[in-house]
C-alpha cells in the first residue's frame, strides 16, 4: 500500500503542478452544472402554466415516468434525464485526462525504466496510477452533483422536479454507477497509454470509452429507454463485472518487458 | 555477486514476429563483490539488453544467472531490491524538485530513513542548494548527477550503469567518474557498459568486450598482454644489423625488429630481460639513449576484437 500511495503522491504531484490539466478537469464539471441549471430555470419560468404531462410532446416511452406530473415538470425530469447522463460521463472524461498520459508519459520522459526498475509490483503500479486518475474524478464529480443539488433547491423549482433530482435513480447512478464508470475509464486508458507512443494518441483513443454511454443518452433522447430504478441497478452489476474483468485482464496484460523494449 | 550461464536473448521482430534477433547469445561471466567491471561494445552490440535482464526488467529467452544472491526470473523483485541502476537516458520528473524526486524514488525503494538519504545524496552530489528547484530547469550534468543519487539511494550492494558519462561536458564526466571511484573504495559492485575506453581503463578491474557474444573478457592489462604482447622500444644513436641477433639471442626475447635508429622487441618479461639487453648493447658498442614500453591502448584493443568478430561474422 506505501508503494500505491507514493505512485497516488507521485501522479498528483505531477498533475497538479500543470494548471491546463486542472483547467480542462475543472471546466468541464462546471460546464455541466451550470447547463442543467439554466436549463431548469429558464423551463420553469416558460412552462409554468399548468398544462397535463400528455401536453408536453415527450417520446411516448417517457409517458409513464410523468404521471401525475404536470406538463413543465415532465419536460424538467425528461431533460434532467440527458443530464444525468452528463453527470455519469464526467467520472469517466476527468479520469482519463490522467490515465492517457499515465504510461506514455513515463516513456516520453524516459522515467519509465527507473520506475519498473524499482521493487513495485505490477499490481501495485496499475492501483497507484489508476487510483491516482480515479479519484480526483470522482471527487469533482461528486463536487459537482453537490452544486448542482444547492443550486436546483435553489432555484425554488417544483416538488416533483426536486424529488426526482433526489430520487434513488439519481443517487445511484451519481454516487455508485459513476465511480464504477471511472475504474473501467481509468483502466481503459492505461491499457491504452501503455500501448501507443503518442500522449496525443492515447487521449483520443482513451476518449472513445465514452461512446457506450452517448448510445444510452441518444436512446433516452429518442425515447425508446427510460432509466429507472432497475435499468440502474442492471447497468451497476453489468459495470462492476465490466470493472472487475478488466482489472484482471490489465494486470495480466501489462507487460513489463513489451512496454519497455517495444517502444519507439 | 552477479553470475550468468548461458544468458540469451532473443527478440522476436517484423510485423508477424517472424524474425528471431539475437541481442545476447550465449553469455557467461561472473563479476565479484566490490569489482568494478566494464562491458564495452559497439552500438546494438546487446549491452543495455544485458543490463535490463540482470535487473530483472526483461526475461531471458534462455540462460540462467544470479545477482546479489538471488536467482533471475524467480526472485526479480529481490534483485531490484538490491541492485540500483542508471540508465542509458536517466529520465526525471520534469516539473518535480530534485528533492521531491528522490524521495519518491527513496520510498518505492523502502529506504528507512528516506529524509536523511535524500539529504544525504544532495548534499554528496552537490545539488543541496538546488533541491527545491525543478528538475527542468536543471543542466544536463546536474540531471545525471541526480540520476546516480537515484541510483543509489537504497544503498545497492550492485550498481549497473548503462553509458554514464555519455554526452556529459568534461567537468561532468570528471565528477561521475570520481563518484564511481569513491563508490569503488565503499566496495560496491559496479557493472558499468560504456564507449569511453579511456574511462573503462581508469576505472575497470576487468573488461568484456560483447557483441551480441563475449569476445573476450580480462583485466585491461592482461588483455594488452594478450593481443600484443609486451613490445619495448630501444632508442639507440644508430642501430648495426649484428646487433638485431645479439638481442634476438637473449633469453626471454620473442621477436626484434628494427625500425630506423630503434630496436622493438617483444619480451615475455621486460622486468627480467631488459637489463641483459641493454647490458649486451652496451658491451657491443651501442649508444643506448633511452628505453620505454609501447603500451597499446584499450581502444585498439576494442577495435581489433571488434572488427575481426564483425570480418568473422562476414
Amino acid at each position: 500500500m506505501k508503494h500505491v500511495r507514493t505512485i497516488i503522491d507521485k501522479e498528483w504531484s505531477e498533475v497538479f503542478k500543470n494548471r491546463w490539466v486542472i483547467t480542462t478537469m475543472t471546466m468541464l464539471p462546471m460546464l455541466f452544472v451550470a447547463m442543467p441549471l439554466v436549463m431548469l430555470y429558464m423551463t420553469k419560468s416558460s412552462l409554468g402554466v399548468d398544462l397535463p404531462a400528455e401536453s408536453a410532446g415527450l417520446p411516448g416511452g417517457f409517458g409513464a415516468a410523468c404521471a401525475g406530473m404536470t406538463a413543465s415538470e415532465c419536460t424538467q425530469i425528461y431533460l434532467l434525464n440527458q443530464f444525468m447522463i452528463m453527470f455519469m460521463m464526467m467520472p469517466l472524461m476527468i479520469p482519463t485526462t490522467i490515465a492517457a498520459y499515465s504510461i506514455v508519459g513515463e516513456k516520453t520522459t524516459r522515467t519509465l525504466e527507473p520506475l519498473l526498475a524499482t521493487p513495485i509490483t505490477t499490481i501495485e503500479l496499475l492501483a497507484g496510477k489508476g487510483l491516482a486518475a480515479v479519484i480526483p474524478g470522482v471527487l469533482i464529480s461528486y463536487g459537482a452533483f453537490g452544486i448542482f443539488l444547492v443550486g436546483s433547491l435553489l432555484l425554488g423549482l417544483a416538488p416533483g422536479v426536486i424529488s426526482y433530482i433526489f430520487s434513488p435513480i439519481w443517487l445511484l447512478g451519481i454516487l455508485v454507477l459513476g465511480p464504477i464508470l471511472s475504474i473501467i475509464a481509468t483502466i481503459f486508458a492505461i491499457y491504452v497509454s501503455s500501448r501507443v507512443s503518442d500522449p496525443r494518441v492515447a487521449e483520443q483513443l482513451s476518449g472513445s470509452v465514452i461512446l457506450p454511454l452517448l448510445l444510452v443518452m441518444f436512446a433516452v433522447l429518442a425515447g425508446k429507454l427510460v432509466i429507472d430504478v432497475k435499468f440502474m441497478l442492471i447497468a451497476i452489476v453489468v459495470c462492476a463485472l465490466v470493472a472487475f474483468g478488466m482489472l484482471h485482464l490489465g494486470t495480466l496484460i501489462f507487460d513489463r518487458e513489451n512496454i519497455l523494449t517495444k517502444w519507439k | 555477486m552477479i553470475k550468468t550461464q548461458g544468458l540469451t536473448k532473443i527478440f522476436k521482430i517484423g510485423k508477424k514476429q517472424e524474425t528471431d534477433l539475437i541481442a545476447v547469445d550465449n553469455l557467461t561471466l561472473e563479476v565479484e563483490h566490490g569489482e568494478v567491471f566494464g562491458f564495452l561494445g559497439p552500438n546494438g552490440a546487446g549491452k543495455t539488453t544485458t543490463v535490463r535482464m540482470l535487473t530483472g526488467l526483461i526475461r531471458p529467452t534462455s540462460g540462467t544467472a544470479q545477482v546479489a544472491g538471488f536467482e533471475l526470473g524467480k526472485e526479480d523483485t529481490n534483485i531490484r531490491r538490491n541492485v540500483g541502476i542508471l540508465t542509458e537516458s536517466p529520465g526525471m520528473y520534469e516539473r518535480l524538485t530534485a528533492e521531491k524526486n528522490l524521495t519518491i524514488f527513496a520510498k518505492l525503494y523502502d529506504v528507512p530513513d528516506v529524509e536523511k538519504s535524500v539529504n544525504k545524496y544532495l548534499s554528496m552530489l552537490g545539488l543541496w542548494e538546488r533541491r527545491h528547484d525543478s528538475v527542468g530547469s536543471f543542466s544536463k550534468g546536474m540531471r545525471q548527477k541526480l540520476a546516480v543519487a537515484r541510483s543509489l539511494i537504497h544503498e545497492p550492494q550492485i550498481l549497473f550503469l548503462d553509458e554514464p558519462t555519455t554526452g556529459l561536458d568534461p567537468e561532468a564526466s570528471k565528477t561521475v567518474r570520481d563518484f564511481v571511484e569513491e563508490l569503488k573504495t565503499e566496495g560496491r559492485t559496479i557493472f558499468m557498459t560504456t564507449h569511453n575506453l579511456d574511462e573503462a581503463e581508469r576505472l575497470c578491474d576487468r573488461v568484456g568486450i560483447f557483441q551480441q557474444k563475449l569476445l573476450t573478457l580480462d583485466s585491461p592489462a592482461n588483455l594488452r598482454d594478450k593481443m600484443f604482447g609486451r613490445k619495448v622500444v630501444f632508442h639507440l644513436r644508430e642501430v648495426q644489423p649484428a646487433w638485431v641477433g645479439l638481442v634476438a639471442g637473449i633469453a626471454g626475447v620473442d621477436n626484434v625488429e628494427a625500425v630506423g635508429n630503434k630496436m622493438v622487441v617483444s619480451l615475455r618479461d621486460p622486468e627480467e630481460s631488459n637489463p641483459k639487453i641493454i647490458n649486451a648493447l652496451v658491451m657491443a658498442g651501442a649508444d643506448v639513449q633511452f628505453v620505454g614500453e609501447i603500451k597499446h591502448s584499450l581502444e585498439q584493443i576494442y577495435l581489433e576484437m571488434v572488427q575481426s568478430n564483425e570480418r568473422g561474422q562476414a
